[in-house]
Parts: structure tokens; sequence; C-alpha cells
């Protein structure tokens, strides 16, 4: 087999801790570069550098961790772990500190996450393991139940209402069932069904806010002051940064507080005002690259389940950097989607880091099997 | 379900899939980058200039700062027109938790006035792009301090100080120099038109009247500009520019503290106004206006309570009397009228009439009188004039005609504006037969020649007017134009004004200025002139010219009189005076018109001889009178006050009693 020559070839020490190396690479030159900016963006808060340091210390640790694990086990309980996630969010619906607006979280004890970090998880194992069961490409009928299996949590999350995570869960799944051949026809007939929902999604299941968001998107400068201050504020952090950038620590826009949400959902603005478009154009290949390198692990991984896991956690860390950084450029609506590894948060860094502590699984966990060539 | 199948899975098959789907869904995201990318290629490079101007003008901010108004003194360097520091409270609304309850503690705590949390948060709607809105004005200094103790409690609010007018001097000088006021839309309507409405940025108030609005453009000064740096809630981060305002310069008038109070002592409780002129230089010595009002009143915005108590103060403080007076100048213009008729040879100076005490004309049965019932016997000019011979002018001015004396005295400077530093001036009225033409449809009459040859009938004219003529008359024809503004700017600066001088009169026969000035000596000295009781015994010599001009006319027949005081003293005679010193030559001009109080010589000659007398003493003995003078002048005051306070209670009592029998009429019905 042409991966053991290879799997010769790599750093043996790396193999030995389960890491991939060229992705363990992109993931630390992102997170190097996220604690430039948000040292820049926190308003030279060099605490606010240290918390996010530690934050990712550990999640570069639960990676590790979760990279020793073999695939297989995730293959094992994907059922359980995705039964408890959706039980958790029941609870959150139910006990949780919902009831303020749009509070997810759950306090338990030492810090505080959201249930629905689990599912992001364990959303495209339990649908990679149910695609698994039987021959790819999939069949009609599995695409039916796996898309129930997909909306029910999707539809507790938007009902906290978390709709970036909503639509990040929704498009693991989605993904799953995509990788695994799903047929065109009902790749496009989906695509055209949830077009006609789109009415009963804008008058049933969005808040008033949500509308407000979107409808802000489509025309921000009519409310320059209100709902639309953010967008129009993050466009022209953006735009004045031109080609070469403000230089770092240099921004007015982030530096006078003129941009919203500065260190978490707005960091990219900040980041494109400091650097310009070659820092965008440098950071989107960053991204690209370990987009590539997730996919080219999937395409490379022995099983099903591991194509299908690898493949969905890849693409939605690209749905992260989509929504964001298309949110932030006025090109999407506002939802609230952090710029993964880069924003300023732990809860779904780590979970993110999980996530690509499985990929390293994927990458590291091999059979030795003879080629069947 | 169907047949379960046995699982001979081809491997190879699903991975070829999986590639086929990843490598696709890897073109996906290829593309989307793309869209990305082209989207913020549109933002920073292609509409990078529209974006770096709305961050430049999110964060930078040009405040423009006010310049220090000019300050104005009197011709000795004291101080009439001040800038004063005053604090007044502002509120950044966004840095403030809680904003409402804020401002009403704030109101509670410094004794605000009751409605400043309303008119806060209407100021707050209006609010112009700068976010900062004035709270509270005029803080007391124990309202600064209290609120400095509790300061560091209330972010987002600050107490800033700025200069304001004040007028120490109060209503002493109001008629003259005017006062500031808020700039109103009309200000910015002006300014606009003039193009100077930036220089106004940061400016509150504008001169309104007198010297303060004449010589606003010397006063104002050039706003500077601060170019600061904001961040989002307005808070200014740092300063990147400063150009500092040019304050105004400061401004020194002609007029002579001391003659302008002697002039307030002087006229007491009368309404009226005196005018003193450098006879040599048209220098406004003194311009009083009584009663007068403090115009400190109008430079923070005046109320409407006390707005309307002055529009309707009976005694019209507002109106400048020595200006905007109009007054029939009565015999003061006797002089004018001897030279007018020594100049064109209807007369000569030894030109004699017999006065028998009455003049008619031929024709016409109605005599004219008259004020010596039996006459002043043979009159010539010098003896008309110091005796103020009524029957001598009706004689001369019928010679003359109208014609010729309004054309003259035109020249003289009556009917036309003075061209005084200050704008409210009226030009008062001198008729002639086109005026009468056009105002009453109506042809000159004869008799109305002798009228205006006594100073009455249709001509006024206004105190600042008798004082230029009268400079005319004792400076040989020069026709100087007045002025308030003596110089402007300090140290080497400093520019004194240029006179500025009419086309003088010039006479065919310059003998006749001094025959008519020897008429005005006589007023003070002759036995038999109308000034001689107030010019007894002065140490300097002088001239003048009394003047009584009858109010109201009374018919012969029905020489009745109101009994009640009050509307008697408005039938009361007004006195008007014209006077100089010393008399060979002369330096002051003095012009006076009293409003209501009787003859000029009685009551008009006497303030003429105190204010010469002060003019000619030595610093110790002006001091002297006018410490005396002040004391005086209080007294009076204090008195009106009280004779004001009797009459109202009077008047409440007979009301009283009127209701009381009302009642009682009715009880009996």
């Amino acid at each position: 087999m042409m991966q053991t020559t290879e799997e010769r070839q790599r750093n043996p020490w790396l193999a030995k801790v389960h890491l991939d190396g060229p992705l363990l690479l992109g993931l630390i030159a992102l997170a190097i570069i996220s604690l430039f900016v948000i040292y820049s963006a926190g308003g030279q808060d060099s605490g606010l550098v240290q918390r996010q340091a530690i934050r990712m210390g550990v999640s570069f640790f639960i990676m590790l961790i979760v990279a020793q694990i073999n695939p297989k086990t995730f293959r094992h309980y994907a059922l359980p772990i995705y039964l408890v996630g959706v039980l958790l969010l029941v609870a959150v619906l139910l006990f949780g500190e919902v009831g303020k607006g749009a509070q997810r979280w759950l306090d338990i004890g030492v810090t505080r996450i959201q249930p629905s970090e689990i599912l992001k998880l364990s959303v495209p194992m339990l649908m990679a393991w149910y695609c698994s069961r039987s021959q790819i490409p999939i069949r009609l009928q599995h695409v039916a139940l796996g898309l129930i299996f997909i909306l029910v949590p999707t539809l507790l999350i938007a009902k906290q209402p978390d709709l970036g995570t909503a639509i990040l869960v929704a498009s693991s799944g989605f993904f799953v069932l995509f990788l695994a051949g799903m047929s065109w026809r009902t790749v496009t007939s989906g695509g055209l069904l949830a077009a006609a929902s789109l009415p009963i999604f804008w008058f049933f299941l969005l808040r008033d806010y949500q509308r407000q968001r979107v409808l802000t998107f489509l025309n921000p400068e009519t409310d320059p002051l209100g709902s639309g201050y953010h967008i129009i504020q993050s466009k022209i952090a953006i735009g004045s940064g031109g080609v070469e950038g403000k230089g770092w620590l240099q921004g007015t826009q982030s530096q006078l507080e003129f941009l919203p949400e500065r260190h978490t959902d707005f960091i990219f603005s900040v980041f494109a005002e400091e650097f310009g478009f070659y820092g965008v154009i440098g950071l989107l290949i960053l991204y690209g690259f370990v987009i590539f390198r997730g996919m080219l692990i999937s395409m490379r991984a022995q099983s099903n389940f591991n194509r299908l896991l690898g493949g969905s956690i890849t693409l939605t860390f690209f749905i992260y950097v989509l929504v964001n950084i298309g949110m932030v450029s006025g090109l999407l609506p506002v939802v609230g989607v952090p710029l993964p590894l880069i924003s300023y948060g732990g809860t779904s860094m780590v979970t993110m880091m999980a996530g690509f502590g499985i990929l390293m699984g994927i990458a590291t966990h091999r059979r030795l099997v003879i080629s069947p060539s | 379900m169907p047949k379960k199948r046995v699982a001979i899975r081809n491997h190879q098959a699903e991975a070829a899939l999986f590639s086929r789907r990843a490598v696709v869904t890897l073109g996906i995201v290829f593309v989307v980058f793309l869209v990305l990318l082209n989207n913020l290629y549109t933002l920073q490079v292609k509409n990078f200039q529209e974006f770096q101007t709305r961050s430049n003008s999110n964060r930078i901010m040009v405040l423009p700062v006010a310049p220090n108004r000019g300050l104005i003194y009197d011709r000795n360097g004291v101080l009439l027109a001040d800038n004063i520091p005053v604090y007044s409270l502002e509120v950044l609304p966004t840095e403030v938790h809680d904003l409402r309850a804020t401002l009403e503690e704030l109101q509670t705590i410094l004794e605000l006035d009751a409605n400043v949390v309303d008119d806060f948060y209407q100021r707050l709607r209006q609010a112009r792009r700068f976010p900062q809105v004035t709270f509270a004005e005029q803080l007391t200094e124990d309202q600064v301090a209290r609120f400095a103790s509790i300061q560091h409690r209330y972010p987002g609010i600050n107490v800033e100080g700025r200069l304001q007018r004040f007028y120490p001097h109060r209503e002493l000088f109001t008629h003259a120099l005017g006062y500031v006021g808020r700039i109103n839309q009309q200000d910015v309507a002006r300014l606009r038109q003039q193009e100077i409405y930036a220089n106004y940025a940061a400016t509150r108030n504008i001169g309104k009247l007198g010297i303060e609005r004449y010589y606003e453009n010397l006063l104002h000064g050039q706003v500077g500009y601060q170019t600061v740096e904001v961040n989002n809630r307005g808070r200014v981060v740092r300063t990147l520019d400063f150009t500092p305002p040019q304050p105004g310069q400061d401004i020194y008038l002609e007029v002579d503290i001391g003659m302008q109070q002697l002039a307030q002592y002087q006229l007491g409780t009368r309404r009226g106004a005196i005018v003193i002129l450098d006879a040599n230089n048209g220098a406004v010595l003194a311009l009083y206006s009584n009663p007068g009002y403090d115009p400190n009143l109008f430079v923070n915005g005046i109320s409407s309570a006390d707005y309307r108590e002055l529009l309707n103060n009976p005694a019209n403080p507002l109106i400048n009397r020595a200006t905007q007076g109009r007054y029939p100048p009565a015999s003061t213009i006797k002089p004018h009228l001897g030279l007018l008729g020594l100049e064109q040879g209807v007369i000569t100076a030894e030109t004699r009439i017999w006065d028998p005490g009455w003049y008619q004309l031929e024709g016409v049965s109605r005599r004219f009188r008259d004020w010596r019932q039996h006459g002043h016997g043979w009159v010539n000019v010098t003896k008309a004039i110091a005796e103020s011979c009524n029957t001598f002018y009706y004689d001369l001015s019928h010679k003359l005609g109208i014609d010729e004396i309004s054309s003259f005295m035109r020249r003289m400077g009556f009917g036309e504006r003075t061209g005084i530093d200050i704008a409210e001036e009226s030009p008062a009225l001198m008729p002639d037969r086109g005026w009468k033409r056009a105002r009453f449809n109506e042809p000159w009459y004869q008799g109305e020649t002798l009228s205006v040859g006594i100073g009455q009938s249709f001509w006024t004219v206004t105190p600042l007017q008798l004082a230029t003529s009268t400079s005319v008359l004792v400076t040989n024809g020069r026709r100087i134009q007045p002025s308030l503004l003596h110089a402007v700017g300090e140290g080497e600066q400093r520019t004194t004004r240029e006179l500025i001088e009419q086309e003088p009169i010039v006479l065919r026969n310059p003998q006749a200025w001094q025959t008519i000035r020897r008429g005005m000596e006589m007023t003070h000295t002759d036995q038999h002139g109308t000034a001689r009781n107030a010019f007894r015994g002065a140490t300097y010599t002088s001239g003048g010219k009394t003047g009584t001009a009858q109010v109201a006319a009374l018919s012969d027949e029905t020489n009745e009189r109101p009994d009640i005081e009050d509307v008697a003293e408005h039938l009361r005679d007004n006195a008007t005076y014209i006077g100089y010193a010393p008399a060979d030559k002369p330096e002051i001009v003095i012009a006076m018109a009293i409003e209501n109080v009787g003859g000029g010589g009685r009551n008009a000659a006497p303030i003429a001889r105190a204010l010469m007398d002060y003019y000619f003493a030595d610093e110790e003995s002006r001091q002297a009178l006018l410490k005396a003078q002040a004391e005086n002048y209080r007294q009076l005051l204090a008195e009106a006050e009280e004779r004001a306070a009797a009459r109202a209670q009077a008047r409440a009592a007979a009301e009283q009693e009127a209701n009381r029998r009302q009642a009682q009429d009715d009880a009996n019905h």
C-alpha cells in the first residue's frame, strides 16, 4: 500500500503520539495568529491573551488525548453519546439556564459548557456510524432516517436559540450524507425542498431578533446606528484595511472600539483591518491548507466510518470559516459563529480541537493491511 | 425491508466514491473561498478609498474652539465689558448608566431647577453629531464645589468652564455698549449670508446691540480647531492637531466713565438722555439714556417675565433716548437759525425788531405768542438767542422760508443719521414741503414755518443730533462724525480710530459764527440769559442754549389740566439744552433732552453746569464730586421706590374701598 511507504517517512515521534505533522503545524500557526490578533483586538490586554493561551494549551492537550483513542471506539459509542447529547439538550430546554433570551449554558462546576457543543461531534459520529453500517452509496430511506437524526438536535439547538450552532450541527450531518454518496437527485431535490421550506422557517422558527439580523443583513445602511451598526462598522474596518493593512495594533476601527465583538465574533475584521488584503489571502490559504489536509486524511482513512467522520469534521471546520468571514464581510447574515481557532473563547475551541484530535487519530491509528492489489 | 444481503462489499469502490465526493467538496470549498476573497477584494481594494474615508470620519472629529471675546474699556482703561468664567454640567449619555435616574439624583443633590431633566432630554433629541450634551448651565461656585466632591461617582458627567460676557457697570453703559446674546435664527442667516458662519462654529453669543453689535467683527476673533480622535462613545481619546483660536481685539471707547456716571446721577429718576462730545474730534465722552436696564439679563437669554417687564415699563428703558429719542428741539435750534439768517443776509448782527409779545402774519388773525407775555422789547439776534425770544424767530423763519431752513438744517445734521458707531440711531425728522405732501397730502402752510422757527411743529431731533450740530456751531462749520470707538487693540498693535469728517459748512460771512456764539455765551452770562442762574459763578467760560418743548398742545380757551399727578406729569414740557465750553476755544459740547420736567433753563442747564464743572475740575475734586453725587443718587432712587410703593398701596386701598362700596350698593338694592 502506498500509505505504508509514506508512513515510514513520517516523523516516528509524531506517529508514536498519534499526531499528524502538517495538520498540527497548520493549527499551531492559527493559534499563534490568534494570540496576536486578540492582543490587538482586546485593547492590548495581556491578561486576555494569557487566558486564551491557557485555553489553547488545554485544547491542544485535549486534542492530544483524543488522538490516542482509536476511532473504532467512537464508532462503538456513537449512538449512546448521541442519545446522551440529545437528552442534555432537552434538559437544557427544560431545566437549564434558559429563560434569559439566548442563554444556553450549563454550569457544571469548574467551567460552563454548552451541551450543544457535544452534538457538534456526536452528530457526525452518529451519522458516520449510521451510514457506514451498510454499503455506500447510501440509500434514500437511510437518508430519510438520517435526516431525522440530524433534525432532532438541530431543532433543539435552534430553539435555545443558537442559530450558529444549529447550522454547524446540521451541516456536519448533511456532509456525512453527502460524502456517503447520497444521490445527486436527492441532493438537488432536498435543496429545492429546503428553499421551499424557508418561509416556514422564517415565520415559525426564527425569533424576532434573528429575523431582524437577516433583514439588517439584507440592507444594513437603512439602520446605521441600530442593528445595521455592527455590519457597517465591520465592513468599514475590513475595507479601510486596504491592501497592506493599517498594521498590527494600528487598526483604528478596533482600537477605538467602533467594532463590536472585537475579540470574539468580529475578530476577522480586526485582522483584515490591521493586516489588509495580503493578510486575508494568507489566512485563507492557511485555512485552506488545514481543510485540504483534513480531507486528505479522510480520503486515506481505512474505513467508511473514519472517512465520513473525518470528512464531516473537516467540512464543518470549513463552515465555521465560511459563515464567520461571510457574516463579518456582509455576505451572510450575522449568526453567532466564531472564527475557528482565532476568536477568543473556550468552549467551541475545545470541541474543535477534540475534532482535530479525532482526525489525528484517524490519520495515525492504522491497521496494517495488505493491499488487495 | 429488502432481503438481507450478504455483505460482500467492494471496499475499493466505496473508497473511490468517498474520494470523488471529497474532491467535489474540496472544489466547492475552493470556489467558496474564491467568492469570499472576491468580496474581500471588493471591500479592501476596489472600495478602499470609500471605507478609508468612512473610517477616518468615524474616528476623527474636528471640534471648533471658541475665541475669547475682546474686552471693552473706557478711555481711561476702566473695564466696561468683561469675560468671566461660567460653569456647566456636560453629559456623555453613552457613558452613564441609567441616565434618567442619575440626572434626577444630581438634580436633587445640586438643587437644580425642577425641569432640567426634561430640558436635557429635549436637547438630547436635537443633539448634534458630537455626543456631549449640556445638562445644567450657570452653575454656582457652590454647585461646582459640591459636584467636584462626588464627581468620581458619575463617570461621563463633567463640569466644563467657559468665558461669558459680564457688564460690571450694569445699566450705566447699556445704551452705548449694548450687549451680547444667544445666536438666534436671524443671526445664523446673517452670518451665512456674510459667509462667516464657520467662524461662529463654537460661539454661543453674538453682539446684539450697541458697540457689541457694531464692532462684532473686531470683538469676536477667529475660531480655533481641535482635531481629535474619538472612540465609538464619542469620548476624546487624544488630540491630533490644535489650531488655537485668535482672541477678539480689545476695544477702547471714547467714553469717560466719570462723566457717564455723573450724567446718570444728574438725570436721577428723570427720563431723558445726555450726550457729551469732544468738539474737536467727535469723541463721545458720555452717552447716557435714562432709564437704562441691566444688559447682563440678556447674556444668557432673558426670561420672558423679565423681558415683558422691560417691554411694558412705561418709562421705555429699552429705547436709547440719546440716539433714538425724537424730541422737538424747541429753542435749542435758535442759534442755527440765527446763523442761517446772518448767512443769507436776511438779518445782520445789528438787525433789531420790536417784540410786543406776539407775532402776526399778514392777513392772518392768529397771533403767534412769545413765551414772555409782554415781549422782549427791541431784540437783535444775540439777545434773541440769550433770552430765547420767539417773536424774533417767527419773523426770521418767515423771511427765510421752509425750503431754505430745511436744506440748511440738513447740512447741520438734522433729519439725517449722524453715523455714530451704533446701529440704533434714528434720523428723526427735518420736515419740508415734499415730506408734508407725501405724509399728509397737504401743502406746507406758512404758520408751520413759524412753528419750525421755534423748533416745534413736525421738527424732531435726537439728543445726539443736537450735540453734533452744536459742535458744528463751535468749530466754525466742521462736520465731524461722532464716534464711541477710540482705539482697537493692545500695545504695538493698538490703532486709534481715524477722524471722519464731511465737507465743512463754509460761510460767505464767517463773522456769523462769532455772532451766534456770542448769543450763546450771553445765555449763560447775560442778566436776562435763560441759563444765567445755572452758570452763575462758573470758573470757565461757556455758551449754550436752552429749550422748552410743549408736549401737550393746550388751547387758550380750555387751559385745563387734569388733577391726578401721574397724568399731569406726562403733559409737562420737555427740557432741552445745548452747550459748550470753554467759550473761546470750545473743547466739549453737551446736549440733552429731559422729558416732562418743565423748562430747559431751570431743569437742563444746571445739569450741564455740573457736567462742565466736573470736566474742568482736577482729579481730586472730580472724585469728591462723584462721591457726593452717588450718595444723592442712591437717596433719590430709594425715595422714588418708596413713593412708588406708597402709590401702589394707595391705589390698592382705593380699589378695595371701591369694591366695598360696590358690595354695599349691591346689598342695598
